[in-house]
C-alpha cells in the first residue's frame, strides 16, 4: 500500500506543519473518497447522468420495505440498548454484587468481538431445536417447538440489543464512576426511595452519556450487516443486506449503488447527530468513534 | 449504595445477575459447548468430540485463520502508521481547517461497511487501479474501516500526554525528529498499542466489506464461519467462532499487558 512506503517523520518546522497532513490525506482520498465518489457517480446510471434509476429504486417496494425494516429494527434495538444498559449499569455501579467489576470488564470485551457471534449463539439457544425449545418441549411434553421468533425481525432486534448494549454502558459506567455518591446518601437520608433517586438524580446526571451512547447505537444498528445476514430470515431485509444481495447475488451494481448512496447519506446524518450530541452535552465519547 | 435494605438489595441482584448471565454468559457458553459436541438433539449436547477442532486446524478453515490473522496485522499496522501520522500532523493545527480535516479522518467510521465494500468493488474493478480479485482489496477494505478508530485513539492519547516533557526536550535543543522519536512516541506508546489492538480486533471480526470484495484465495475467518453456518455445519461454525474469539482475546490481553508495562516504564 502507498502509505507503507512513506516513513519520514511528521511535524517538523511550524511553518510547513500543514503540509504534513498531505500523505495520510492522500491515502484516504485514493482509497476511500475516490471509491465513494464513484458509487455516487454510478448511481446516476452508466452513460448520461439521469435520475431515472434513483426514481425507479426509491419507489420500488423492495427498497421501501428495506428502509422500513432498517428504521424499525434500529429504533427498537436502540431503545432496548438504552433500557438494558441503564439498568445493568445502575446495578453494577450502585448495587455492586460480587463479581461486578469482572462483569464490567466482560462488557468491554464484548465490544471487541464480532457481532454475528451472538446470532450463532442464539441459534443454539432460541432456534427451533435450541436449548429453550427443547427444554419447554420436555417440560410440557409438546410436539412442536413453542418459541419461534428468532427468524423474524424480533430475533434481529434481540441480537442487536445484546451486542450494542455495551456501547451504552461504557459511557454510563464512566459517568457513574465520577458521580458523587454523597448526593445519593443525602437524598436517601432525607427519605427518598431508590426509584425517586433514580428518576430525580441519576437519570438527569446520565443524560449526556445516554444520548451519546444511544446515538452511537442508532448509527451502528442502521449499518448492522452480520446479524441480519446470519439470521437469514427471508422477510427481514435491511438496507445493507439489500446492497449485498443486489451487488453480489444479482450483479445489479447500479441499483446497489443507489441504495448505498441512500444508506451512506442516512448514516452520515446519524453520525452528525452523534457528533452534535457530544458537542452539545460535552459528554464523553461512547468508546469507539 | 443506592439500595440500603438487605432484602431489596437481594431482590435487585436476583433480577439483574440472571439477566446478565442470560444475556452475556449463555451465548458464550453455548458457542464454546457447541464446538465440542457431536450431536445436540436434547437439552444438552451428547457425544462430546474434538473432531470439529481437528477439522478447524486441518482443512481450509486453517487457511481462513491464517488469512484473518495476516489481514488483521497488516491492516492494523498500516492504519496505525497512517492514523498516528495524521494525528501528529493535525496536533499543531488550529481553527476551522483542523476541524474539517479531523472530520475527514473520522468519516470512514460513519460509513456502512457494506457500502465501503461496494465502493471499493466499483472503483478497483477498472483502470487505473485494477485490484479486484487480489488480496490487496481485502487489505484496503480493512484498512479503511479501522483507520478512523486508530486515528481517534491516537488523537485521544496525544491530548492526554503531558506537554512539559516535550517542552523541556525542546528547550534543551532537541531537534523535532529527535524529540518525536525519543520523547513523543515513547510517551504515546501505550495509546499506540491500544489503538493497534482495537483495530486488530475489529479487523478479525470484519464481515460486511470483506464479503463484498474477498477473492476465492483469501477467505477470512468471519466469511468462512458464515459459509459453514449457511450450509448447516453449525458445530464447525461454532468451533471457528470460539477460535476467533479466543485469538482476538489473547492478542488483546497480551497487548494490554504490554501497554501497562510501557506505562510503568
Amino acid at each position: 500500500m502507498a502509505d507503507t512506503a512513506l516513513t519520514a517523520a511528521p511535524a517538523q518546522r511550524p511553518n510547513i506543519d500543514g503540509l504534513w497532513v498531505v500523505p495520510p490525506l492522500l491515502v484516504l482520498a485514493v482509497l476511500f473518497f475516490y471509491p465513494l465518489g464513484l458509487i455516487v457517480r454510478a448511481s446516476f446510471g452508466e452513460d448520461a447522468p439521469s435520475l431515472a434509476t434513483f426514481e425507479q429504486v426509491l419507489t420500488s417496494s423492495r427498497f421501501l420495505d428495506g428502509l422500513y425494516h432498517t428504521v424499525v429494527i434500529a429504533v427498537s434495538a436502540t431503545a432496548g440498548c438504552i433500557v438494558l444498559g441503564f439498568v445493568l449499569s445502575l446495578v453494577i455501579a450502585f448495587v455492586p454484587f460480587p463479581g461486578a467489576k469482572l462483569a464490567g470488564r466482560l462488557i468491554d470485551t464484548v465490544i471487541a468481538l464480532p457481532t454475528f457471534l451472538v446470532t450463532l449463539a442464539f441459534t443454539f439457544i432460541y432456534g427451533s431445536a435450541g436449548l429453550l425449545n427443547e427444554t419447554l418441549m420436555h417440560v410440557f411434553s409438546l410436539d412442536l417447538p413453542p418459541i419461534d421468533f428468532l427468524y423474524s425481525q424480533w430475533g434481529v432486534i434481540l441480537a442487536e440489543t445484546t451486542v450494542y448494549t455495551p456501547f451504552v454502558m461504557r459511557p454510563l459506567l464512566a459517568t457513574f464512576a465520577t458521580f458523587d455518591q454523597a448526593q445519593i446518601e443525602v437524598a436517601s437520608s432525607l427519605g427518598a426511595r431508590p426509584l425517586r433517586i433514580i428518576r430525580q438524580i441519576l437519570l438527569p446526571a446520565s443524560l449526556p452519556a445516554l444520548v451519546a451512547g444511544g446515538s452511537l447505537c442508532l448509527l451502528l444498528t442502521v449499518n448492522e450487516f452480520g446479524i441480519v445476514l446470519f439470521i437469514g430470515a427471508k422477510d427481514v431485509i435491511t438496507l445493507p443486506l439489500l446492497i449485498y444481495s443486489k451487488a453480489i447475488q444479482e450483479f445489479d451494481y447500479t441499483t446497489a449503488c443507489v441504495i448505498a448512496v441512500v444508506n451512506v447519506a442516512l448514516s452520515l446524518g446519524l453520525y452528525s447527530l452523534y457528533r452534535l450530541a457530544i458537542a452539545h452535552f460535552g459528554g464523553r465519547r461512547a468508546g469507539l468513534v | 449504595m443506592l439500595v440500603w435494605s438487605k432484602p431489596w438489595r437481594l431482590a435487585a441482584w436476583a433480577l439483574t445477575v440472571p439477566l446478565f448471565l442470560v444475556v452475556y454468559g449463555l451465548p458464550v457458553g453455548v458457542i464454546v459447548l457447541a464446538g465440542f459436541s457431536g450431536q445436540w438433539n436434547d437439552i444438552l449436547p451428547s457425544n462430546m468430540t474434538l473432531v470439529h477442532y481437528s477439522r478447524a486446524f486441518h482443512t481450509d478453515s486453517y487457511d481462513a485463520l491464517k488469512a484473518s490473522l495476516l489481514t488483521g496485522v497488516l491492516a492494523s499496522a498500516a492504519a496505525l502508521l497512517c492514523g498516528t501520522w495524521a494525528a501528529l500532523a493535525l496536533r499543531g493545527m488550529r481553527g476551522p481547517s483542523k476541524r474539517v480535516l479531523d472530520l475527514l479522518f473520522f468519516i470512514p467510521s460513519a460509513v456502512p461497511s457494506v457500502s465501503v465494500g461496494l465502493a471499493l468493488l466499483v472503483a478497483f474493478s477498472k483502470p487505473p487501479f485494477l485490484l479486484n480479485g487480489t488480496t490487496w482489496i481485502v487489505l484496503i477494505a480493512h484498512f479503511i474501516l479501522i483507520s478512523a478508530f486508530t486515528y481517534g485513539n491516537v488523537t485521544a492519547g496525544l491530548a492526554r500526554i503531558p506537554a512539559d516533557c516535550e517542552q523541556v526536550a525542546e528547550s534543551l535543543g532537541a531537534r523535532p525528529f529527535y524529540r518525536l522519536r525519543r520523547v513523543t512516541l515513547p510517551l504515546l506508546l501505550p495509546y499506540l498499542v491500544g489503538a493497534f489492538s482495537l483495530s486488530f480486533a475489529l479487523s478479525m471480526g470484519e464481515l460486511g466489506a470483506t464479503v463484498m470484495v474477498y477473492p476465492p484465495g483469501w477467505v477470512t475467518l468471519p466469511v468462512k464461519i458464515f459459509a459453514l453456518s449457511d450450509r448447516g455445519a453449525i458445530f464447525d461454525a461454532a468451533t471457528l467462532a470460539t477460535i476467533l474469539g479466543v485469538a482476538t482475546m489473547v492478542v488483546l490481553l497480551g497487548l494490554s499487558r504490554l501497554s501497562t508495562k510501557a506505562m510503568v516504564r
